[in-house]
């Protein structure tokens, strides 16, 4: 071994070493700040991470864009949706009178709302977009409660990071983190375009996150759950679509 | 041996000295080393993302101006491509499998490797001198006259003189430029521009362009621009010498003539 090379070998050898815990101090800063997706540790989770951290570090406060009531498309896409269970069937023949929403995990006063009283509380509308990951967009108008409403109401716990939240379909659920649970266009919806919220279109609650993709508006929910660790849930990843090798934050 | 060049250009030499050399006249230096790397660390990204944009297309392949676009709506373009999704209606009597889990992970990956291998690139190119040196073209060759005689040698397919062996042809260096500072800005912009959350925090960003579906049209168009380009530019290694070309790419050393 000459000596440029042993040179080469010890400042390269110093230089993995400082960039690994470089990396390694990186990372612990993140996770504090909550800069790491659930699905960081998958094969795509470098560019995932990446995402997520630039999002949350530029956007964390930044609203969805709205638009005038003239850009509301007049012919919405209703994504189809697998056939509809019994359970929702029955509750549907009652005009969802004995819908529930289940609010519990990491609150002082964990609660079952009924669609009355989610419909009694003060609602925020918001004319945004709906995007798909496939591409295609539409604008509605959606009315319902800000979630940071009902999570104030059910005293949710300072150490509650996430949002899960179900539908009553079977394996459709997602979660999203405080920044997004916390904003105020992010709805637990009950209207569209001025009427009540079709079924189509998530009737009779829809979780609406403007900020993220059309698979995060989860339709029919029934069931949220404050929780500071997604890995009990499902795969631990942090949602039906992660689960199925969807990212998990959809910003992007 | 020169003893100012890069030690791995250094043992590129030992090694070229010691192989079959591919012709008598004397390896010069045509590409510095972070050139070549850079340029296969995009060439990776981009098939990355050629591979998965083309594969997210096919779950809604339909293109429309303006902010919203949906199966409800009139595309300007309907690609005529089997679907991955029930929804479009296609006329095929198949649905091809969900393949966007991976394709959406992939591709922003990808474009993470592509913007940071693009930043990397941009700061050697304007500290070390590369892009007044090997792009920017001399004002004497821009006239009409010598972009002509430049046009005519290439539809010719005449192979490139000895005094291209180590630099750039006008041509080559206007393309090259609209490539680096059109061409991928504009990709990284109206990609960029489709992201719900970047658009939450930058509205301009896409209202500039005229809308998300806008944007998306444009991530589209400028994509056929490069696949053109990479066509070309494929086709030009071949006419210039495959494997003097592709040697200098890698080792950074070219034989002056064509091989």
């Amino acid at each position: 071994m000459n000596n440029v090379s042993r040179r080469k070998f010890i400042t390269s050898g110093l230089a993995v070493a400082a960039g690994a815990s470089g990396i390694g101090v990186a990372a612990k800063i993140a996770q504090h700040h909550g800069l790491i997706p659930p699905d960081a540790g998958v094969l795509y989770g470098p560019g995932e991470t990446l995402t997520y951290a630039a999002q949350r570090i530029l956007t964390r406060h930044s609203m969805a864009r709205e638009f005038s009531r003239n850009q509301i498309s007049p012919n919405p896409f209703a994504n189809p949706v697998d056939p509809l269970g019994d359970e929702f069937k029955r509750l549907q023949a009652g005009n969802f009178a004995d819908w529930r929403l289940i609010v519990d995990g990491m609150a002082a006063r964990p609660r079952t709302l009924s669609l009355a009283e989610i419909r009694s509380f003060p609602t925020s509308t918001h004319i945004t977009m709906i995007g798909c990951e496939e591409g295609w967009t539409y604008i509605g108008e959606w009315t319902g409660v800000p979630l940071s409403y009902i999570l104030d109401r059910v005293g949710a716990l300072p150490q509650a990071r996430y949002v899960v939240y179900r539908s009553i379909q079977p394996d459709w659920w997602e979660s999203i983190d405080m920044a997004d649970a916390l904003h105020p266009q992010t709805l637990v919806a009950h209207r569209m375009n001025g009427n009540d919220l079709p079924v189509p279109f998530g009737g009779p609650l829809r979780l609406r996150v403007p900020r993220q993709l059309g698979y995060k508006s989860v339709k029919y929910i029934n069931h949220l759950t404050l929780t500071d660790n997604l890995k009990p849930f499902g795969k631990g990843r942090g949602g039906a679509a992660s689960d199925a090798g969807y990212a998990w934050y959809a910003g992007i | 041996m020169d003893a100012t060049l890069p030690i791995a250009d250094r043992a590129a030499d030992q090694l070229s000295s010691s192989a079959k050399p591919v012709s008598s006249a004397p390896a010069l230096r045509r590409h510095s080393a972070l050139v070549r790397a850079t340029h296969w660390l995009t060439t990776i990204a981009f098939l990355a993302l050629l591979l998965s944009g083309g594969e997210i297309v096919l779950s809604h392949p339909r293109f429309y101006w303006g902010e919203t676009g949906n199966v409800n709506m009139h595309p300007w373009l309907n690609i005529h491509l089997p679907s991955s999704r029930g929804a479009v209606p296609t006329g095929y009597g198949y649905v091809l499998p969900d393949q966007n889990g991976w394709s959406r992970y992939l591709h922003f990956q990808a474009a993470w490797l592509a913007v940071g291998t693009g930043l990397l690139y941009g700061l050697f190119g304007v500290f070390s001198g590369h892009f007044r040196r090997n792009l920017f073209p001399a004002a004497s060759d821009l006239s009409t006259k010598e972009l002509g005689n430049s046009l005519t040698r290439h539809l010719r397919f005449e192979r490139p003189g000895k005094e291209e062996a180590w630099s750039y042809n006008v041509l080559q260096r206007l393309s090259y430029l609209l490539v680096i500072f059109v061409l991928f800005p504009l990709m990284i912009w109206t990609g960029l521009a489709m992201s719900m959350g970047f658009t939450a925090a930058f509205p301009l960003s896409v209202r500039l362009l005229g809308g998300q579906q806008t944007a998306r049209s444009l991530h589209f168009l400028v994509t056929i621009l490069l696949v053109l380009f990479l066509l070309i530019h494929v086709l030009m290694v071949f006419v210039a010498g495959f494997r003097n070309r592709m040697r200098a790419m890698i080792s950074g050393r070219a034989v002056p003539a064509a091989e």
